[in-house]
């Protein structure tokens, strides 16, 4: 379990994570939501240990998350971050194997065990990518290769896993892959998740929590049928929306309501 | 499927660098070099008989095996330690080269660009103008001065918001240029004779293979190279980016101190006895990625193997190419690389 406690992050004199509290517990999808600018990404690096706390304090299995080395930290929490360029010849099959580092013994020299390649070739086969392992990274299409990065979180084989927009640019079919790979991972090994999206209708559909963030503040944090209702995302985002129930899901459906259609036409 | 098929699809050998392949590969690398040396030991301005030749280098200069004692003094007192010195010179950039392109995710990086070249010159330059009596000043103040203009140009470098690969580089080019002014002020300080030399020392020469700077190189490039093998791992994942090697487990500021203060060791030592040997970290790792793949516990020490014997070979056509006249060894790799480079910078 990853929970974290009134939490405050700042950078330089100008607060980006105010006071937030979450749990991430075995199982679940959190989906964080908010505008541009909320604090989101910098939520999702402060869990884990990639910023400086201010105040609050962040337990991971029950211990503070600064007395867990890097190593140890990186078995437990893995991080799919939003696209970096790849500007060197690294295969899949390389790129993947990068989520085994944190389970090499002490030396860094380090050859990948059998077992490191035997959960690797399993995560492939999960991601459908094993027989385009060969192939470069920066030769693959944009959802092979955003299926790579999670590939290689799925590969730490950790217990919570963080998503900075997995979904970006990704077409319809390739956002339901993802998430219906994290959802397994979630449902059939307990991992939990914590998923940054701008697809509220999307968070709707598979989170079993949400936390609405505005101005690194927390604005509502529970299940979808609670925070996804008008006023609060009317707040979140100064947008007039209708909220009415999926006709098929039964999940809140949140549509926006534009008011002056002349200023799209 | 055949067994050994079979065997190679369970760890996946066809698209990653295994222990095996990687360590077939060294060994044919390292044979290739062996090899080389042996060869162009028997080139240069005195002709010597080849086979008496290859017994006293076999025999490690024990037995005369025909040749005389000036023909033996020759081949092992002269040739061979300079072959020895640009086999480390080589090594020790290349390896240098291959840490900084994957620390600093950018492909052209190298000891030249980030300036950490001319600061070992500045440091080599004042140790022979104050220090001349003392030979080991040399590479001590040459490893100062790598590390001073490393050190340089990483506070430079750092912004508020951290250090980007960008930053970094445009940061050498300014130390680079700086260092540039320091080299051409303190050579005015020098006599005319001194000068000739100082320039071709600059151009990188390996004529100067004095015993003990040889043994100090050839040391430092097999400690340093091993040492950067070591946390090859780490650096396949920091040529993904520091965020992500962050968080998959790397401790990304012991790592990238480590590998700074050995890479400037590797520079130091090979400047201190060869001057400035340029493209050598450029060229031989870009060839070891295109033809052996990306990854560090690979690139690393092939590059080392091939970087060696790319400057025994250039040096070797820089002492034969216009006998008894010598070419500054610099001047061969830069032919030599250059056009290399802007053909692998066309491949893109």
């Amino acid at each position: 379990m990853l929970e974290a406690q009134n939490i405050v992050a700042r950078y330089g004199s100008r607060t980006a994570v105010d006071s937030v509290s979450l749990t991430l517990s075995a199982g679940q999808i959190t989906a964080l939501i908010g505008p541009n600018g909320a604090g989101k990404s910098t939520l999702l690096r402060t869990l884990n240990g990639g910023m400086t706390l201010v105040a609050g304090f962040i337990l991971l299995n029950g211990k503070p998350l600064e007395s867990f080395a890097r190593r140890e930290i990186a078995k437990h929490i893995a991080v799919v971050a939003q696209e970096s360029d790849v500007r060197f010849p690294v295969t899949v099959l390389e790129f993947v194997l990068g989520g085994r580092y944190a389970w090499a013994g002490g030396t860094t020299w380090g050859w990948e065990s059998v077992q490191d390649v035997e959960s690797v070739s399993a995560v492939l086969r999960e991601t459908s990518l094993l027989e385009m392992r060969g192939r470069l990274m920066n030769e693959l299409s944009g959802g092979e290769r955003q299926r790579s990065v999670l590939a290689r979180a799925l590969a730490t084989e950790a217990t919570h896993l963080l998503l900075d927009e997995p979904t970006a640019n990704l077409d319809l079919s390739h956002q339901a892959t993802i998430l219906s790979l994290v959802r397994s991972r979630c449902n059939r090994r307990g991992v939990s998740a914590l998923v940054i999206t701008h697809d509220i209708n999307l968070a709707a559909e598979f989170a079993d929590n949400v936390l609405l963030l505005k101005d690194g503040r927390s604005l509502a944090y529970g299940p979808p049928q609670e925070v996804f209702r008008a006023e609060l995302i009317e707040q979140a985002f100064a947008i007039k929306v209708l909220v009415d129930q999926h006709p098929m899901s039964t999940v809140p459906r949140i549509t926006p309501v534009h008011e002056d259609r002349r200023s799209f036409r | 499927m055949t067994v050994t098929e079979g065997l190679h699809m369970t760890v996946l050998g066809d698209a990653r660098a295994t222990p095996r392949r990687t360590a077939l590969i060294c060994l044919m690398l390292g044979a290739a070099l062996l090899a080389s040396i042996v060869l162009v030991s028997l080139f240069g301005s005195e002709r010597l008989p080849a086979s008496e030749s290859l017994c006293t280098l076999f025999s490690l200069g024990r037995r005369g095996c025909g040749l005389s004692a000036a023909q033996t003094a020759i081949l092992m007192d002269i040739r061979l330690p300079r072959i020895l010195l640009a086999a480390a010179v080589g090594a020790s950039l290349a390896a240098a080269g291959a840490s900084y392109q994957a620390l600093l995710r950018n492909p052209l990086a190298e000891p030249y660009l980030l300036g950490i070249s001319n600061g070992a010159a500045v440091g080599t330059m004042l140790s022979l103008v104050f220090l001349g009596q003392f030979a080991f000043a040399r590479p001590l103040l040459a490893f100062g001065g790598a590390l001073l203009a490393t050190l340089l140009v990483y506070r430079l470098a750092a912004g508020r918001t951290g250090t980007t690969p960008e930053r970094l580089i445009l940061s050498g080019v300014i130390v680079t240029t700086f260092l540039s002014s320091v080299i051409v002020f303190v050579t005015t300080l020098l006599d005319a004779t001194r000068i000739r030399s100082f320039t071709f020392w600059l151009l990188g020469d390996l004529s100067g293979s004095a015993g003990n700077l040889l043994i100090v190189s050839i040391v430092v490039s097999i400690l340093c190279t091993t040492v950067l093998s070591f946390h090859a791992r780490s650096l396949n994942l920091l040529m993904l980016g520091e965020r992500d090697a962050f968080d998959l487990g790397v401790e990304v500021s012991r790592v990238r101190f480590t590998v700074f203060i050995v890479a400037s060791l590797l520079v130091g030592s090979s400047v201190a006895s060869s001057g400035s040997v340029g493209y050598v970290g450029l060229v031989v790792p870009h060839l070891v990625r295109l033809s052996f793949g990306s990854d560090n516990r690979l690139t690393i020490p092939a590059a080392a193997l091939l970087g060696a014997m790319f400057v025994v070979i250039a040096d070797t056509l820089a002492r034969t190419l216009i006998a008894p006249r010598e070419l500054p060894v610099g001047a061969i790799t830069a032919i030599i690389g250059a056009p290399l480079f802007i053909y692998l910078l066309r491949r893109g």
